[in-house]
């Protein structure tokens, strides 16, 4: 299968590749995915006080577009608020590393790893009032 | 183009095919050009020539598998001899049964020309391999019926490489009157080959998987007793009516000197493959979580299957690059479908898609095989740092017990 260069260099150098401890404060985690799909993709973000991604890490089972959809989410989920984030869509992704029809999929994954992994921060940390008003400053 | 002045991975495919051995292809040469007659043409010596080295080539085959010459028929490669015997025979002896028995890791020439004698209203058993892959011969007697007119198994698996028991399947459907096919395309060259013991009726041969060119295969029919077969080909009656066309001489010839260097050097080669082969082993089996596909003493030397563990497929094969190997992860392709001979051996989907066929040859050099296991080693450990499933199993999760949002 050819790659586009962009999913050939997120895979040759993944960004932010590793894990958060579980109790780290701010760190949340979206796991998606099943082993038997043939793509699991953990996503950790760490939010600070001012809900801001202040960090991301992966991990990613899966192919190389999988790896280079998680990989890429991390870069760009940093520095965003929580609700800048969740706006994050698919398409993007599959645009900026160009993926072929049949990987699509692995963009999908990444967007429901983000949401995921901001589910669990908004379950852990409040409703995420306090991060919409700061989003609105 | 080719990709022949950029450096290119090491060869480890040597199952998909070899290249044709030098001295091979010394010997074809002059039957493409001089030596261009029709083995068929009886008037003139363009002909006779040609014709001699047909005869000299089919000779060296046959000695190779110690059987007649006049017991061979040549053919266009190991599918066409799979059909023809399979076919061939189902048609001639339709009228005694339309029963056949084979196993669901034999090759695809094999599967798909069953499936098509299904569809003419015959009626398949595909038995199940152990674990190990090999066939259980209690499991394979209760499968025959008195309407079992053709078992076809293959002597060496392609995927996997381990070495059926055809010896004791022969006398057990040699005593109930049955044809016995055997498809020996990964078999030449790599195990000893005696069809004056065997019980075999038919065999299947490839030129290219033992150092022969593309394009050349042969098929044994067994003479006493007589084994009869339905032409799959029509046209001049070439090979006894049994496959018409004309002989191309240059594949033909090149075919018995590959069989020829065989049945001289497999011996010796045999035993320097084994010994990069274990060498190889050794150097990945210590790593955790490391699985060899199919049983290690029935087995071709030139073979080694193996599982990574919580690697993805496609991901391992983007990883080693470097080296020209095969996957059971269907890569290339939309679908991931993992191997159907995994599976058959009761391996679960993620075992089946992080797997990778080495398949040495007699090209392979010790520096090949180092080069390999650092590659290996390197990878997988980059890949398994990588992994969500490699943290979960080194945290001591079970992830049987993971509850998955399968999407």
């Amino acid at each position: 299968m050819a790659y586009s260069d962009k999913v050939i260099d997120h895979y040759e150098h993944p960004r932010n590749v590793g894990s958060f401890g579980k109790d780290e404060p701010g760190v949340a985690t979206g796991m998606v995915g099943a082993p038997a799909c043939g793509d699991v993709m953990k996503l950790q973000i760490k939010v600070n006080k001012d809900g801001v991604i202040e960090d991301a890490k992966f991990k990613t089972y899966g192919c190389g577009s999988a790896i280079a959809s998680s990989s890429l989410v991390t870069e760009w989920v940093k520095g965003k608020t929580v609700d800048e984030a969740s706006t994050i869509k698919n398409t993007q992704i599959a645009q900026e590393l160009a993926l072929p029809p049949v990987k699509i999929h692995c963009s999908i994954l990444a967007e429901d790893a983000i949401k995921a992994a901001i589910a669990d921060y908004k379950k852990k940390y409040g409703n995420g009032e306090d991060a919409e008003k700061k989003a609105a400053d | 183009m080719t990709t022949q002045n950029k450096a290119r991975p090491i060869y480890l495919d040597y199952s998909a095919t070899t290249p044709v051995d030098p001295r091979v292809a010394e010997k074809m040469i002059p039957w493409l050009t001089d030596n261009f007659g029709n083995p068929a043409s009886r008037s003139h010596p363009y002909g006779w020539d040609a014709e001699q080295a047909v005869e000299n080539a089919r000779a060296e085959v046959a000695k190779l598998v110690n059987c007649d010459p006049k017991e061979i028929v040549w053919t266009s490669g190991a599918t066409e001899s799979d059909n023809l015997a399979i076919k061939g025979a189902a048609h001639f002896y339709k009228a005694k049964g339309k029963h056949l028995v084979t196993m669901k890791t034999e090759h695809k020439a094999v599967l798909d020309t069953m499936r098509e004698l299904e569809r003419e209203g015959f009626e398949v058993t595909y038995l199940d391999p152990e674990p190990n892959g090999l066939l259980d011969l209690e499991k394979f007697k209760a499968a025959l019926r008195p309407d079992t007119i053709v078992v076809s198994i293959m002597l060496v698996n392609n995927e996997i490489g381990v070495i059926q028991p055809i010896e004791k399947i022969g006398e057990i459907t040699r005593a109930k009157g049955i044809i016995f096919h055997v498809d020996a395309a990964q078999a030449t060259g790599k195990v000893v080959i005696d069809l004056e013991k065997l019980k075999v009726d038919l065999m299947s041969f490839s030129a290219h998987k033992t150092y022969g060119p593309k394009g050349i295969g042969a098929l044994y029919v067994r003479r006493k007793p007589r084994v009869r077969l339905e032409a799959q080909m029509h046209g001049g009656g070439h090979e006894k009516g049994l496959r018409s066309g004309t002989l191309p001489t240059h594949q033909i010839v090149g075919m018995g000197e590959a069989f020829r260097l065989a049945r001289l050097e497999m011996a010796t080669e045999s035993e320097r493959i084994r010994m990069l082969r274990d060498k190889l082993l050794a150097g990945i089996k210590d790593m955790e979580e490391v699985y060899v596909n199919g049983d290690l003493d029935h087995r071709v030397p030139h073979n080694l299957n193996v599982s990574f563990n919580f690697v993805e497929g496609e991901s391992l094969i983007m990883g080693v690059k470097e080296l020209a190997v095969s996957s059971g992860s269907a890569c290339t392709s939309a679908s991931l479908e993992p191997s159907y001979v995994l599976r058959a051996l009761g391996r679960n989907d993620e075992l089946a898609h992080s797997s990778i066929r080495f398949t040495l040859g007699r090209f392979t050099t010790e520096e090949d095989i180092d080069r390999t296991v650092r590659i290996i080693r390197e990878r997988i450990g980059k890949l398994r740092e990588m992994s969500p499933l490699w943290e979960m199993y080194k945290e001591g999760i079970d992830l049987n017990t993971v509850q998955w949002a399968a999407h």
